[in-house]
């Protein structure tokens, strides 16, 4: 008796559920990683005049792979629009991909269905960048987290309920607020709420977009210590998104940084930030706020425009803004550079960067970095 | 001296819910000066939302109601205002921009329509010119490819795009104050950056008043002039933003700032302030942060051990009785007497230093004023002007990878 999550009742449309308690489809893998993505692409139609035919298409994911292991989190993090949600939610096949593969414990995620793909689907949830849309404002936040528990019959009336109290607490609501509906609540409240929700099935890989930044300090390090406490209890694997870098360094195993669809540095965490390699990296480093009324760090500070990702760049992405790329053309002979339009200014910049589109590959350091670039060794 | 823009006089603000009436906003004083950045930050759910919805009477009422108190724009109370004039305020003299862009994004209407709208609404221009000011507003604000984003839905943009279109709308009608709750959450730190820049850049353009309500200390402390803590519905805490993190006062601040993550230190675990938010149907007798505060327990403790002259500061005039109180998980623990029977008011502790707890210097004779502060901060974090790139790459060559 499987329950289609997309009933008109049901907490978010797109995440079906299963009903029986332990159908594990897969066993889990001995060693292999938990989630293996492979050359993922994701285009949106961009749809013009009368007849909305397709006038081409807006590359949000380009040519993405990772590897998460089990019990461990992989941190993503770049760019305002440079694809990390549409990755998680491509990977959830929440919307459709254009190309590429995702293995879940070494089997083809894409290649299950209905029944199959809904037991899958329990192992792997997650807490949505934008709480307001993904709650649903008929519900009380008790038959928000408590529904999912019933579907799959974990648990019914006073266990659920139960349940239900405990997972708030955890999170640090007062248990009282179960029958509060999601407009009562502020935004960091709400966060809460889809985060206790996603626990609630005892998952393996949860994707957090975005999961603490309507929270402050104190309540942040609360869930991060929770996540991380379950991580270890249950051997959860998360991606998690956020652009806050400190909690992303403290949080993650493993950092990719993002630009433009694509990844272009990654690194084991505290590595990417002791020594990074791609000047997109380094900047982002740089203008992190401190939380210190007089700030002494040095800012790169990016110049030119936002490429868009239904025009890309040619050869590397980040050329037209590339602090290195502008300084190197500097001191190179002409021959080697070229001259291109940024922001409304001409810049001089490396031919090479323009014409040829750099691959990830290994950087001195630590095992496992690697960075997208020509110039960086 | 010059008269606050905005200022707010023992706001009261209640939702009347099923189970009773909650007050998410009690007795909240502040003040903001014409060109000044005021940050509120504070626990999530303590009131910041709700303080600022109302300072454009924007909550939803009913459940809402303001209970009492005043909303003064340049002396003029917008709480007595009609609901005709104050449609002039929204937008015009006050604009917003609201934690969760999705739930004011009409997800029916281009974003293009919805900042024309603005536009046209308040600056009187043709529809075409209003077309183009909101090019211009969102190429400010960093999105790219304006001309084709702006016949686009908000379903089409990511979360910070979404994020930049409202802080575009709000700017394109030039407010007196713009109040900005979380504008920059959704954004990475480059982008946030240039958004904080360019709002510094209007502000001293346009003597613009900012009200940033955030939860990143590191943007609070590069932006704001001037810091309010709030609590469980008050503020605990007004200071400058150097004297804040300088020396804050109330504990719960203190708790703050022990658990900001920061980068380069891989903790294994993080520092947070222990228990819970008080739920505001059932907000604790005496000062709201008793069950979890550290300051109450440990001067009870030193009492007890016979050392009251040492922990009970000068002048705050606290009786050494000890009881025992109740915290959170119900546990039982030795506070003062008079954290637990009386809720401490925000005084001027220090010379420009406001706070609302009893075991602080002087607390007893401070006076109990409106805070205000006509402070602007002595350091200006770096700048995004200039048209050459500054000689960034040079210093940091060797992180860039560079052979020297
Ligand atoms: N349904 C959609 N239709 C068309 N374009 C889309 C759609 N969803 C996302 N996009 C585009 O895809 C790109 C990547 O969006 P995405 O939401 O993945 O970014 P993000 O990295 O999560 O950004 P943010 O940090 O701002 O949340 C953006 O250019 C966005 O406008
Ligand atoms: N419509 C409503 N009905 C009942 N209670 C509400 C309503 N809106 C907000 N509240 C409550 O009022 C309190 C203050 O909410 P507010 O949104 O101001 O918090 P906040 O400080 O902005 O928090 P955050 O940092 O999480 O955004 C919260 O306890 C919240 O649950
Ligand atoms: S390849 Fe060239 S443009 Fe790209 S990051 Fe490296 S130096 Fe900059
Ligand atoms: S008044 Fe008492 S309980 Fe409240 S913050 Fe001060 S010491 Fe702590
Ligand atoms: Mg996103
Ligand atoms: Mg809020």
């Amino acid at each position: 008796m499987a329950q289609n999550a997309t009933a008109p009742n049901s907490p978010i449309a797109p995440l079906p559920y299963v009903s029986s308690r332990d159908s594990r489809l897969v066993a889990p893998a001995t060693g292999g990683p938990l989630l293996e993505v492979r050359d993922l692409r994701t285009w949106f139609p961009i749809r013009r005049g009368v007849f909305s035919s397709t006038v081409g298409h807006v590359k949000a994911v380009d040519g993405v792979s990772f590897n998460i292991q089990p019990g461990k989190t992989l941190g993503m993090v770049g760019e305002s629009g440079c694809g990390k949600t549409t990755v998680g939610r491509t990977i959830l096949r929440l919307i459709p991909k254009h190309a590429g593969e995702v293995y879940y414990k070494g089997q083809d995620f894409f290649a299950y269905h209905g029944e199959e793909l809904r037991n899958l689907r329990r192992q792997m949830q997650i807490v949505f960048q934008d709480p307001v849309s993904s709650l649903n404002p008929r519900m009380t936040v008790g038959n928000i987290i408590g529904e999912p528990i019933e579907v799959h019959g974990i648990a019914r009336g006073a266990e659920k309920r139960e349940m239900v109290a405990g997972l708030l607490k955890r999170v640090g609501l007062d248990p009282t607020y179960a029958a509060r509906y999601p407009h009562e609540f502020s935004g960091g409240q709400r966060q809460r709420v889809g985060i206790a929700r996603a626990l609630a099935l005892s998952p393996d890989f949860i994707v957090c977009d975005e999961p603490v930044s309507a929270l402050d300090v104190s309540i942040q390090s609360q869930i991060l210590n929770l996540l991380d406490d379950l991580q270890r209890e249950r051997n959860i694997a998360y991606l998690f998104i956020a652009h806050n870098l400190a909690v992303v360094e403290h949080f993650s195993d493993e950092v990719a940084v993002m630009y433009l669809g694509r990844i272009v540095e990654q690194a084991p965490a505290r590595e990417l930030y002791a020594n990074p390699k791609h000047p997109y990296t380094i900047a982002l480093l740089s203008a992190v706020p401190e939380p210190n009324p007089r700030p002494k760090k040095h800012r790169i500070v990016l110049k030119g425009e936002v490429p868009s990702p239904s025009n890309p760049p040619t050869g590397c992405a980040f050329h037209p803004r590339c602090p290195l790329t502008r300084q190197l053309a500097a001191g190179a002979s002409a021959n080697e550079t070229v001259q291109i339009t940024s922001g409304g200014e001409p810049v001089r910049v490396m031919g090479r960067c323009v014409h040829e589109a750099p691959t990830l590959v290994p950087k001195k350091g630590e095992p496992g970095h690697v960075a997208a670039c020509w110039f960086t060794e | 001296m010059q008269q606050p823009l905005l200022e707010l006089k023992n706001l009261n603000v209640g939702f009347d819910t099923e189970r009773g009436l909650i007050r998410p906003v009690r007795d909240v004083s502040l003040s903001i000066y014409p060109g000044q950045t005021v940050a509120l930050v504070g626990e999530s759910g303590c009131g910041k939302s709700v303080t600022a919805l109302s300072i454009l009477r924007l909550i939803p009422q009913p459940p809402g109601r303001i209970l009492g108190g005043e909303v003064l724009l340049e002396g003029r109370d917008l709480l007595k205002l009609s609901e005709k004039q104050m449609r002039g305020v929204r937008g015009k003299d006050i604009a917003m921009i609201f934690q969760e862009p999705m739930t004011s994004l009409n997800p029916v209407y281009t974003i293009g329509d919805q900042i024309v709208e603005a536009i046209t609404l308040h600056q009187g221009v043709s529809t075409r010119e209003a077309y183009q000011i909101a090019e211009e507003s969102l190429r400010d604000v960093g999105i790219s490819d304006p001309h084709r984003r702006i016949h686009e839905y908000p379903h089409q943009m990511s979360g910070g795009m979404r994020q930049r279109v409202m802080i575009a709308m709000a700017l394109s009608c030039k407010p007196k104050l713009l109040i900005a709750d979380e504008p920059t959450t959704a954004l990475d730190v480059t982008i946030q950056a240039q958004i904080l820049e360019l709002l510094r850049k209007l502000q001293q353009e346009r003597g613009m008043s900012i009200l940033l309500i955030t939860h990143d200390l590191g943007v609070v402390a590069e932006n704001a002039d001037v810091v309010g803590v709030m609590y469980a519905s008050r503020v605990v805490e007004f200071a400058t933003v150097e004297d804040l993190f300088d020396r804050p006062q109330h504990p719960y601040t203190e708790g703050l700032f022990r658990s900001i993550p920061k980068l380069g230190a891989h903790h294994e675990r993080l520092e947070t302030i222990p228990g819970m938010v008080p739920n505001p149907m059932r907000f604790p007798a005496g000062c709201k942060f008793h069950p979890r505060c550290p300051r109450t327990r440990g001067c009870a403790n030193a009492i007890k051990s016979g050392r009251a002259e040492a922990a009970i500061p000068k002048g705050s005039n606290v009786p050494p009785d000890v009881v025992q109180a109740v915290d959170a998980e119900g546990e039982s623990f030795p506070a003062l007497r008079k954290c637990i029977e009386v809720e401490p008011t925000l005084r001027e502790v220090h010379g420009s230093h406001w706070a609302a707890c009893h075991v602080t210097e002087n607390f007893d004779k401070a006076p109990g004023t409106v805070p205000q502060l006509e402070h602007r901060r002595e350091v200006v974090p770096v700048t995004i002007e200039g048209d050459a790139l500054p000689d960034v790459p040079v210093t940091n060559a060797a992180a860039m990878g560079l052979k020297a």
